[in-house]
C-alpha cells in the first residue's frame, strides 16, 4: 500500500542513514540517570556524596595517607534564603580530604568526563571501578542545577592550590572548564575539595546520607570522619583503628576469568612477540612451561605470532586454556578489612553484647580473586546499671505474654568497604542471610526471612571487580561462589553466636535455678502454714530449705559456666562480649600495638575529642546509659578498654 | 497443738499430710518428694475378671529441689492448701475456682503461681490419686452436664425429685451424686438407657420412650461427666438395671462406652467406685447401617483423626473380644461413620418407634 503524500512515506535508507550517529556516553547517562543511582532526588543526594566520599577514600588509600574525610551537606535557597533541611528541594554538597591532591591539568577530565579514570583498566582492589561516579554526579548537577562543580586541589604543601569550575560537554564528553585560577591562601597543606550543588531532598532514616556514612564508618574505622547535615547538626566520628588497610597490588588478569573476545584483544594489544611469551607476560599464573603445555594443547607454535592468531586458532587455545589446571590467582590484590578492624567498628557504631568478625580465605569466581568477610552485633547492650528507673512490671493475666518486640536484624552489606544502601533483596549477600538457618544457632527466623533478635549483620565483599547487577552499585551478583563464601562466613559468625548464646543462656539458668527455689520456698512454707492451721514453726521450716536450697546450687558452677579457655572471650576467636561487669575480647585500640602511630602516617591519631577524665567505675555508668549519639558517648580512653582480668571481672 | 473440737475429716487429714511430708523431709534435710502414680496407658491394667481398667503401681517422684519440678511442687502444695480451706469450710467448688484461688503473683517477682487452668487442673488430679481421694470427696465438682428422665424419685438436698413428672427436660444431674447428697427413693424402671447426644435424649424423652418401656433416660451430652457415671452406677448396684448404651457409630462413641464400661485411661483409680462392667452397647453399631438399610449418602468419611483413634482401640486389651474386633474393623473397612441423627433420615421417630425396639427385641447389643 502506497502513501498518499510524500512525507508520510516511510524513510529511505538514505533518509534513515543522515539520522543515524554518534551518542556520546554522558547523552546517553544523561537520559538514563537512574542507572547510575540518580533515580530520585533522595537517592541522587545520597549518591553524590558517595561518589566523592568514595573518590577521596581511594585516593587517600592509594597514597598511604590515613584519610581524614569532612563532608558537608547544606540546603540551598534558589535566590531566597534556604528553607529548612525537609522541605529543601536544592542542597550544596562539600566534601574534603586530606588525600594527595590531583595535579592540575587532570582536574577538568577526572571531574568532567565520563568513564575517565585510573581504576578501570586494572585489576585492583579499589571502591571506584569505572571512572563515571564523580562526573556523573557532576553532570547531574549541572542538569537540574546549572551549577559547575567546584574543585580545589593542593598536591603538597609547597605547591599552589588551584580552583577550577568545571562542566561536562554532555555532547562531546569532553570538559569546559569554566574558570580556573591559583589560590594562595588555602587552609589545608594537601588535599582535595570537591563542591556540588544539586537537586535533591534530605531525609533522615533508612538510606540516608547520615546510614550511609555510619555503615561507611563501620566498615572503615581508619576513616576521621566529620559530618555536618543539612539540618544543622555536626557529627564528629574519630578513628578508632589506627592502620591503613594493606595497600593492594595490581594484578594481570586470570585466564580462567577471561571471555572469548577479551582474548582476542588481548592478542591484538600485546607487547609480546610469540603466543607463549603472551601468555606468560598477559596473564597471572601462567609460567613460560604451563604456556608452552597451552600452546601444545591448542595446537599452536609456541612461536607463533600473537596478532596472527585468529579464526579458529584463537578459539582452541581459548579451549586450551580453560582445560589446564591453573593455580587461582593471587590475592595480594585485595585488601580486606580484616577481623579486627570490623571489630572495631562494629563495636564503636552498634550497641551490643556480642561481636564477633571473620575473614574468609580469598576464593574466585570468574578468574577474579575475593574475599568475603562477615561480622555479627548482637544484643541491646548491657542493661542499665541505675540511673534510668525501670519500668514496673505489671503481673501477667491469662493469655498475656510478655512483651517481646518483634525486630528483625539488619543486614549491612559492603562491596570494597562501600557501604550498599538499596537492593536488599537482589544481593547475593543479603540471600545468603536468608539461606543460613539461624535457628540452629539459638535465633529466631521465620521462613524465608531474616533473622528476629537485636542483631546486626555485616557482609563485606572484596574483589578487584565486584560483579554489580548495575552500574549504580547496589547489589553483588548471585554467582555461587561468592554464595557460598558468604554462607559459610555467615555460619562461623552463626556457630559463634550460638555458642555465646548458649552459654549465655546455661549462665542465665543456672542463675534462674538459684532463684528459683529461694522464690519458692516462701510459697510452699506459707502453704505448709496454713494446710497446718497457722500452728507452724514457719521460720524454722524456711531456713530448712533455704539451707538445702543452698547446697545444691553451689555457686561455683555458675562461674565454670563462663570459664575462659583459648584465644578469645569464652574460648571465642575473634569476639567481642560486653557484660554489665565490662568488656572482654579484641578491643579496639585507638593507636596501633607498639604505641606509636603506624608507619605511613604524616600525623597522630586523634585523641578521643571528649575524654573522660571520671574514676572507672563511673566511666560504667556512663557506658550503660542510653546514648543519644552512640558515636560521641562510645569514646572511652585507652585505659578503660583495656581487657579486664578475669580476678577484676568477678571482684565487681 | 491446741486443736478446736472439730470434726477434722479424712480427706482433710490427707491434704494435711502433704504439708507434713514437707515438714518432715525438711528436718531430716531430705528433698520433699511427692510420689504420683503415673497417669497413663503405661501404668493402666485392664482386669479382665472385674472387667475394670485399673491403675497400675508406677509412681512418679516430684520433688521439689529439682529445677524442672520446682514449681509445680509449690503449685501441688498450692492447690492442696487451697483444697484443704475447702474441706475447712464444707464448700464445694469448680476447678477453675480453685485455679483463680490459687493463682497470685509470687512474693518479690513477677512469676504467677500460675498462669492457665491448665496447669492447675492435672494437679487436682494428681492429688486424687496420690491421697486416693476423690474429687467429689475434694469437694471439686463438674458442670451439671447431665440430664435423667424417667420412674424413679430422688431426694437432693431434702427436695423430692420424681423424675416422671419433670417433663421434657428431666432433672439435671448434678456432678455430686454420693447417697449423702442424693438419695435414690424409689425406682421402678426395668433399665437405664444411657444416651450420647443430648439431641437423641430430647428425641425420646419427648417421645415418652421411658413410659412405654419403663427404662431410665441418661444423657452425659458427650463424654458423660462423673456425675452421670456415678448415678448409672448407682442404679445398676443398688437397684440391679442393666443398662444400655446409645452413642455415635464413630471411634469416639465407641471410647465413651468403653469409659461407662470399664473405666478411663486418665481416672482409672476411679473405675471402682464408676465402672459398670456389664454395661451394654446398643448401637450404633456399624453392622446397623446394613441391618436398618441406612443409605451410604448418611454417612461421614472417616478422617485420618477418626481412624488412628479406630487403630489405638483396636489395640487396648479391652477391645479384644472377637465381637468389638469385628465390630471395629467393620468401620474401618466401610470408611464411614454415623451419627444417631442420621436415622431421622429415614423418619422424625425412627429411633423411637423402629430403630430401639427392634435392638430391644433382639437383644442385639455388644457387651
Amino acid at each position: 500500500m502506497a502513501a498518499k503524500t510524500a512525507s508520510l512515506a516511510p524513510p529511505s535508507a538514505v533518509e534513515m542513514g543522515a539520522r543515524q550517529r554518534e551518542i556520546s556516553v554522558s547523552e546517553f547517562f544523561t537520559k538514563n540517570r537512574h542507572l547510575l543511582g540518580f533515580d530520585n532526588p533522595r537517592k541522587a543526594l545520597l549518591t553524590c556524596v558517595k561518589e566523592a566520599v568514595d573518590n577521596a577514600l581511594d585516593a587517600c588509600e592509594e597514597a598511604g595517607i590515613l584519610p581524614e574525610v569532612a563532608v558537608k551537606v547544606e540546603a540551598v535557597g534558589n535566590g531566597a534564603p534556604p528553607p529548612p533541611a525537609s522541605q529543601a528541594t536544592r542542597f550544596r554538597i562539600t566534601i574534603t580530604d586530606n588525600g594527595p591532591g590531583i595535579v592540575r591539568q587532570q582536574i577538568p577530565r577526572i571531574f568532567a568526563k565520563l568513564l575517565y579514570g585510573s581504576k578501570f583498566h586494572r585489576l585492583r582492589m579499589s571502591r571506584g571501578q569505572q571512572g563515571i561516579g564523580i562526573s556523573a554526579a557532576g553532570m547531574y548537577g549541572q542538569l537540574t542545577t546549572g551549577k559547575p562543580v567546584q574543585i580545589i586541589s593542593r598536591t603538597s604543601p609547597r605547591a599552589a592550590a588551584h580552583f577550577f569550575e568545571v562542566q561536562i560537554d554532555t555532547k562531546k564528553n569532553e570538559p569546559r572548564i569554566l574558570e580556573k585560577k591559583q589560590i594562595d591562601d588555602w587552609e589545608l597543606p594537601r588535599g582535595t575539595q570537591v563542591t556540588l550543588e544539586v537537586e535533591g531532598r534530605y531525609q533522615k532514616g533508612r538510606a540516608s546520607i547520615d546510614e550511609y556514612l555510619e555503615q561507611t564508618i563501620i566498615a572503615n574505622p581508619h576513616v576521621k570522619l566529620t559530618y555536618a547535615a543539612p539540618d544543622g547538626e555536626t557529627k564528629e566520628h574519630p578513628r578508632t583503628y589506627g592502620e591503613l588497610p594493606p595497600t593492594p597490588r595490581e594484578i594481570k588478569p586470570h585466564p580462567n576469568g577471561i571471555e572469548f573476545g577479551m582474548l582476542l584483544k588481548m592478542l591484538q594489544d600485546t607487547a609480546s612477540h610469540s603466543v607463549a611469551g603472551f601468555l606468560a607476560a598477559d596473564f597471572s599464573r601462567v609460567s613460560a612451561k604451563v604456556a608452552e603445555e597451552i600452546c601444545k594443547a591448542a595446537g599452536l607454535s609456541p612461536r607463533a605470532h600473537p596478532r596472527d592468531v585468529h579464526g579458529q586458532a584463537a578459539e582452541n587455545l581459548y579451549k586450551a586454556i580453560q582445560a589446564t589446571k591453573l593455580m587461582a590467582p593471587p590475592t595480594n590484590c585485595l585488601s580486606p578489612i580484616g577481623e579486627r578492624a570490623i571489630l572495631s567498628g562494629l563495636y564503636q557504631q552498634i550497641k551490643g553484647e556480642f561481636y564477633t568478625a571473620v575473614t574468609r580465605p580469598p576464593a574466585v569466581y570468574r578468574g577474579n580473586p575475593f574475599v568475603i568477610e562477615a561480622g555479627l552485633a548482637y544484643g541491646r547492650g548491657p542493661e542499665p546499671a541505675q540511673g534510668v528507673p525501670e519500668k514496673k512490671a505489671v503481673p501477667l493475666a491469662e493469655g498475656e505474654a510478655p512483651t517481646n518486640d518483634h525486630e528483625l536484624a539488619r543486614v549491612i552489606r559492603y562491596a570494597n568497604r562501600v557501604p550498599l544502601l538499596y537492593q536488599q533483596s537482589a544481593c547475593a549477600s543479603y540471600k545468603a542471610v536468608l539461606d543460613t538457618s539461624w535457628r540452629n544457632y539459638g535465633v529466631a527466623q521465620s521462613r524465608g526471612a531474616v533473622p528476629a533478635g537485636p542483631m546486626v549483620i555485616f557482609v563485606h565483599m572484596a574483589s578487584v571487580w565486584v560483579p554489580f547487577t548495575s552500574e549504580s552499585k547496589e547489589a553483588i551478583a548471585d554467582y555461587d561462589e561468592i554464595r557460598k563464601e558468604i554462607t559459610l562466613a555467615l555460619r562461623e559468625c552463626g556457630r559463634r553466636l550460638g555458642a555465646f548464646l548458649r552459654r549465655r543462656e546455661r549462665a542465665h539458668s543456672e542463675h534462674r535455678r538459684r532463684n528459683i527455689f529461694a522464690l519458692y520456698i516462701e510459697e510452699v512454707v506459707q502453704s505448709c502454714n496454713r494446710l497446718k492451721g497457722g500452728t507452724l514453726a514457719v521460720a524454722r521450716l524456711k531456713d530448712q530449705l533455704q539451707r538445702m536450697a543452698l547446697k545444691r546450687t553451689g555457686g561455683e558452677k555458675t562461674d565454670e559456666l563462663l570459664g575462659t579457655n583459648g584465644s578469645g572471650p569464652e574460648g571465642l576467636p575473634h569476639s567481642i562480649i560486653v557484660t554489665a561487669d565490662g568488656v572482654e575480647g579484641e578491643l579496639p585500640v585507638a593507636v596501633s600495638p607498639n604505641g606509636h602511630p603506624p608507619a605511613g602516617t604524616a600525623e597522630p591519631v586523634d585523641e578521643p575529642t571528649t575524654r573522660t577524665t571520671a574514676p572507672a567505675a563511673k566511666r560504667h555508668a556512663g557506658r550503660a546509659t542510653r546514648r543519644p549519639a552512640r558515636a560521641a558517648t562510645r569514646r572511652h580512653t585507652p585505659a578503660a578498654r583495656k581487657p579486664r582480668t578475669r580476678a577484676t571481672r568477678r571482684k565487681s | 497443738m491446741a486443736g478446736k473440737p472439730r470434726k477434722i475429716t479424712a480427706v482433710e487429714k490427707k491434704l494435711v499430710g502433704v504439708a507434713d511430708l514437707v515438714i518432715t523431709a525438711a528436718q531430716r534435710s531430705k528433698d520433699p518428694t511427692l510420689a504420683i502414680p503415673v497417669r497413663s496407658l503405661a501404668n493402666v491394667n485392664f482386669n479382665e475378671r472385674k472387667g475394670l481398667i485399673e491403675l497400675g503401681r508406677r509412681k512418679q517422684a516430684r520433688s521439689f529441689f529439682n529445677v524442672g519440678m520446682a514449681k509445680k511442687f509449690m503449685q501441688t502444695v498450692l492447690v492442696a492448701d487451697a483444697l484443704c480451706e475447702l474441706q475447712r469450710a464444707n464448700l464445694t467448688t469448680s476447678l477453675r475456682e480453685i485455679y483463680y484461688r490459687t493463682k497470685h503473683t509470687i512474693k518479690n517477682s513477677h512469676e504467677n503461681t500460675l498462669d492457665t487452668q491448665d496447669e492447675s487442673d492435672p494437679l487436682i488430679e494428681d492429688l486424687e490419686v496420690t491421697l486416693a481421694a476423690l474429687r467429689e470427696e475434694l469437694h471439686v465438682r463438674a458442670e451439671n452436664a447431665g440430664s435423667i428422665v424417667g420412674p424413679l424419685v430422688l431426694v437432693d438436698d431434702g427436695d423430692r425429685v420424681d423424675c416422671a413428672r419433670l417433663g421434657k427436660g428431666g432433672y439435671s444431674v448434678p456432678s455430686i451424686v454420693e447417697p449423702e447428697y442424693l438419695d435414690i427413693k424409689k425406682c421402678t424402671a426395668d433399665f437405664v438407657l444411657l444416651v450420647e447426644k443430648g439431641t437423641q435424649w430430647n428425641r425420646l424423652s419427648e417421645d415418652k420412650f421411658w413410659r412405654r418401656y419403663n427404662c431410665v433416660l441418661l444423657t452425659g451430652n458427650g463424654q458423660p461427666p462423673r456425675g452421670v457415671r456415678r448415678l448409672a452406677r448407682r442404679l445398676h448396684e443398688e437397684r440391679k438395671l442393666p443398662v444400655y448404651v446409645l452413642v455415635d457409630n464413630d471411634p469416639w462413641g465407641y471410647y465413651i462406652y468403653s469409659v461407662i464400661k470399664q473405666g478411663s485411661i486418665n481416672l482409672a483409680f476411679e473405675s471402682q467406685r464408676m465402672a459398670i462392667p456389664k454395661a451394654k452397647f446398643i448401637g450404633l453399631s456399624s453392622a446397623d447401617p446394613e441391618a436398618y438399610g441406612l443409605p451410604r449418602n448418611v454417612g461421614i468419611k472417616l478422617n485420618e483423626k477418626d481412624i488412628a483413634r479406630a487403630r489405638e482401640l483396636l489395640g487396648y486389651s479391652w477391645f479384644q473380644k472377637k465381637g468389638w474386633q469385628e465390630e471395629i474393623k467393620r468401620m474401618l473397612s466401610s470408611g464411614l461413620k454415623f451419627e444417631l441423627d442420621a436415622l431421622a433420615n429415614k423418619d422424625f421417630q425412627y429411633l423411637t418407634k423402629k430403630y430401639l425396639p427392634r435392638k430391644l427385641k433382639e437383644e442385639d447389643w455388644l457387651d
